[in-house]
């Protein structure tokens, strides 16, 4: 049996050995065919440098340490990116294409090229661009689903549209711990979020912070360089969100309300920052309570300059008081912050207005600098008919007189005009005073729109109408005074040549009309330099419109000692410029005085 | 056997040599043709991968801990992700359990391939290896369509596997699969019941059951032995439980001849088991985010994962001190105990013509014994 099963198999029979001879080899081909690689091969990197921000995260992630990041000095980096570019060793590498799934903007990919062929060392290390790519849907690419990354945030809970626009409380809900170190944990590291912010957070750190629940040691990072950090965790507008890595395929991390919740769960700063017990021996006079003199002012007195904030109102906060709404900022984020702040010796004069109870020069020679942070207080009117007289506000002043507790009456019908935050400021709290109705006016289209997406959404979920590319040309007026409708014609966008974006031009042809009874024009808000008397205005350098106060690299103007910061400087016009502005002007100031000394 | 007498032989097989699998040499003391004495040497490819996997997040281990193994890298790939997903309680997606059942078993086949034409070449037969090593191409083909690296799939990643399935690919997994089970038939001819074959491995390197569970050896050269025992179907991982497969029994002479067709049989096993795997394979997702690959931390603990590799049974000791990186992990290679102990005690006295075979039969994979 055993026998014959040996020489059953002793041959493969004729036949089967047939076979064999038309058959094509599958390895080796002679001649030398060179084999097509599948299309997911992990071959050669390929880098396109439109799309690269030079974060090291690939770098960072290379097990085999082949990546390297080399500076390219003929980039000009773009906001939340670097002149970085990987440089890959491919004595090291090892094509396992991690680096590829963890590429936050999909610029990097391994291509289905294999062969580097070269008697030079130095062939085998270079910096990959878009040379060697083999086309779309070869290689081992990076998509958004099985990338290492989680393009998706923790969003931010929110009250029902429909109960918050009932009052002013708090819009949002808060992160729960859990929510919050789930979202810092996506924080990469990479910093490039820094570049975005006006101070200079240091983000990445106090993120970690969080993440190690340690959130003493987050607040310990965040007063560095700003004083108000959960204000600034509540309503700041956030750039480091724009420049994180995150942001370019995805949503960015919830930097913003991160920082907002590590502050709120400090309820001692003091005993976190400290009062500081230095003494200078100097004073500063600071005009305008808002948050650029406020910041100021605080790292001033870390220094131990005395400083003196002079404010025409009865509270303090500047624009975070007045104008934002309560339902954005809680009155207790706001007082804790601000109490703070004074505790570390900050003198705020209140219901003094530079100007009419002191004068700028007496300020001059009482103090040994003065920093002016006097905001944009005064709402702008569009001078179109009918718009002097009852039932027509500016935004700044409505808001204004809304968050000091006044009584405001609006009608039923409500309509904003402008497109910015305050504008969405303007229609939130007109629905809040009891409005039925809130149409926004904006001239533009809805992507033109400066007001950020989430204050655009949350408008929207609460019932504003949105009108965009309308244009009012007049208020109607009945014989009683009272606005009865507002005549409007459409927008139509051209580009002009040259223009950084379309022009709306109205089509007075068609004039249309909204029964309306009230007008809330946010179409922007000047400064207000009546404190100034003449002389100075011509001392002191503004630009041509006399909108902003010219200053150098330390804040000062043109007049030794004179300081200057916030929204009549920055045009960027937000609390966090301010902050960061004021902080500048505080560093500058220290400078000045030693200088003087 | 006797003392080693000064005029005595002195061999060196490997580190380069046909007969050894990998970077590792045998000393050999032979009288004549026979054996006295054998000795492993290993140091050849130590890369102390166990300490460079401490300096290592979790997840850049991957790309590092397959290269233990190179004719089957998928099992350490998975081990490391089991161990983590045990650790940290994490729910793999249903389809990436059939996605890793289909890489494990064809790295199973393509390992069967290698070894088919190892042993094949250590008697003599080289149409053999040529035959195996061009089928295992078929394989390897699927693999870098699958994951895209021909050798080092780096598939495998924390709760599933890096990318679903390409288009078409399981039938052409399938057809692969038919072309495999048309080729054993050639095999069976050319090689498994070839009388050389058949003449030079029966009664060779004979492993009893009582020597093999002695020396702790596992895997098909246990079963080979006579003790039926595969870690698949006793202690089931992943989801080997829904698989109808069974683990051949029929030869248990522990020699070179039951450590071949032992493999053989399996072979067609791995076969049956693929088909059902995509017989049965649900749509869905293949992996879970892990948020942030620097930042991932595993729960401190310890745990001890092992699977069935086509050397035996494959085990990583893994503990977790709860950072971002693992504060040790051990790899259990089946290699140490078939190929350094139980070679000194079974290659002794036999002919020096017969060594190489046995050690291939053996299936010794150094680097899983010098990690």
């Amino acid at each position: 049996m055993q026998k014959g099963r040996c020489v059953m198999g002793m041959n493969l029979k004729f036949f089967d050995a047939l076979k064999f001879l038309v058959r094509k080899p599958h390895t080796v081909r002679v001649p030398y065919e060179k084999k097509e690689p599948a299309k997911r091969y992990r071959g050669i990197h390929v880098n396109d440098w439109e799309k690269c921000i030079g974060c090291g995260n690939c770098a960072k992630i290379c097990t085999c340490q082949a990546i390297e990041m080399v500076e390219i000095p003929t980039l000009t980096p773009k906001m939340g990116a670097t002149n970085l570019r990987p440089q890959v060793d491919y004595g090291r590498c090892s094509f396992c294409g991690q680096c590829v799934d963890v590429c936050p903007t999909g610029s990097l990919k391994l291509s289905t090229e294999y062969e580097i062929i070269s008697s030079d060392i130095n062939d085998f290390k270079f910096i990959p661009n878009l040379n060697r790519d083999s086309g779309p849907g070869t290689g081992w690419e990076s998509d958004i689903e099985s990338s290492l990354l989680d393009f998706k945030r923790v969003e931010m809970p929110e009250r029902d549209p429909k109960e918050r626009k009932k009052d002013f409380d708090w819009v949002l809900k808060g992160f729960s711990e859990e929510e919050a170190v789930f979202e810092a944990v996506r924080c990469l590291g990479c910093a490039l979020c820094v570049q975005g912010c006006p101070t200079g957070m240091y983000i990445p750190e106090y993120i970690n912070a969080i993440f190690n629940k340690d959130y003493e040691k987050s607040v310990e990072w965040m007063f560095i360089n700003n004083p108000l950090p959960e204000v600034c965790g509540t309503i700041c507008t956030h750039r480091c969100e724009d420049a994180c890595v995150y942001h370019n395929r995805g949503q960015a991390v919830q930097i913003r309300y991160l920082k907002g919740f590590a502050a709120g769960k400090v309820d001692d700063y003091e005993k976190v920052v400290g009062i500081s017990k230095k003494k200078a021996d100097k004073k500063v006079a600071l005009i305008g309570a808002g948050p650029a003199s406020l910041s100021c002012a605080f790292y001033l007195r870390r220094e131990g300059v005395d400083a003196v904030i002079y404010e025409a109102q009865k509270v303090a906060g500047g624009m975070l008081k007045l104008g934002i709404p309560r339902y954005r900022l809680p009155d207790s984020i706001l007082s804790k912050e601000i109490d703070f702040i004074k505790k570390q010796g900050v003198e705020i004069k209140f219901g003094i207005r530079v100007g009419v109870d002191v004068t700028f020069e007496q300020l001059l020679k009482m103090y040994d600098a003065v920093f002016i942070g006097t905001g944009y207080h005064v709402g702008s009117r569009m001078g179109i008919p009918g718009d002097e007289g009852e039932g027509v506000f500016d935004a700044a002043t409505l808001l204004r007189d809304v968050n000091l507790g006044k009584e405001v009456k609006i009608g039923k019908k409500v309509l904003v005009i402008g497109g910015g935050d305050v504008a969405m400021d303007a229609t939130r709290t007109a629905l809040r005073l009891g409005a039925e109705e809130v149409i926004l006016s904006y001239r533009r289209r809805y992507v033109d729109m400066p007001a950020s997406d989430e204050e655009k959404h949350e408008a929207e979920a609460e019932g504003v109408k949105f009108m965009t590319q309308t244009l009012p040309v007049e208020i109607v007026r009945d014989k009683n005074g009272r606005i009865t409708k507002v005549k409007y014609v459409e927008t139509e966008m051209v580009h002009e040549e040259g223009a950084r974006r379309p022009k709306p031009v109205p089509k007075m042809d068609n004039v249309m009309e909204w029964e309306i009874d009230t007008v809330i024009m946010a179409i922007g808000q000047k400064p207000d330099w009546s404190f100034l008397p003449d002389e100075w205005k011509n001392k002191i350098k503004f630009d041509r419109r006399m909108n902003h106060i010219i200053v150098n690299d330390d804040m000062m103007t043109d007049v030794e000692g004179v300081f200057a910061g916030g929204d009549i400087v920055n045009p960027r016009a937000d609390a966090i410029s301010a902050i960061a502005d004021g902080r500048k002007a505080a560093l500058g100031i220290i400078k000045y005085l030693e200088i003087r000394k | 056997m006797g003392k080693i007498r000064e005029f005595d032989f002195e061999y060196f097989i490997g580190p380069a040599h046909p007969g050894v699998t990998g970077n590792m040499s045998y000393h050999i003391w032979a009288e004549g043709d026979t054996i006295l004495k054998i000795e492993p040497n290993l140091g050849y490819l130590h890369r102390g991968f166990e300490k460079l996997v401490e300096q290592r997040h979790w997840i850049k281990n991957f790309p590092l801990i397959l290269r233990i193994c190179v004719p089957e890298p998928d099992v350490n790939e998975v081990l490391l992700a089991m161990a983590v997903e045990e650790l940290n309680e994490i729910d793999v997606p249903e389809r990436a359990q059939y996605i890793r059942i289909i890489v494990l078993e064809l790295a199973r086949l393509a390992a069967y391939l290698f070894y088919f034409g190892g042993v094949a070449g250590a008697i003599g037969l080289y149409t053999i290896p040529q035959w195996t090593i061009g089928d295992r191409d078929y394989i390897l083909d699927l693999f870098e369509e699958l994951t895209g690296g021909r050798v080092y799939h780096i598939y495998q990643t924390i709760g599933g596997v890096r990318r679903d399935t390409p288009e078409g690919f399981e039938e052409r997994v399938l057809k692969v699969l038919d072309y495999l089970e048309e080729r054993l038939k050639d095999y069976d001819k050319l090689f498994f019941e070839h009388p050389l074959f058949l003449k030079r491995t029966k009664g060779i390197g004979i492993v009893d059951k009582d020597t093999a569970l002695r020396f702790s050896v596992t895997g098909p050269n246990l079963r080979a032995a006579g003790v039926n025992y595969d870690v698949r179907k006793q202690e089931p991982y992943l989801i080997y439980d829904r698989f109808d497969f069974d683990v051949p029994d029929i030869y248990r002479d522990g020699d070179v001849y039951s450590r071949a067709m032992q493999r053989r049989l399996e072979f067609a096993e791995s076969i049956r088991i693929i088909r059902q795997a995509i017989d049965k394979m649900p749509g869905g997702a293949v992996n879970i985010k892990i948020r942030n690959p620097f930042e991932y931390r595993v729960r401190a603990g310890s745990t001890y994962v092992k699977l069935e590799s086509s050397k035996g049974e494959y085990g990583f000791y893994v503990v977790s001190d709860g950072g971002v990186l693992p504060y040790r992990l051990h790899v259990r290679g089946p290699s140490f105990s078939h190929g350094l102990q139980l070679v000194r005690h079974i290659a002794e006295g036999t002919n020096i013509a017969d060594i190489s075979m046995i050690l291939f039969s053996l299936d010794v994979c150094p680097p899983d014994a010098e990690r």
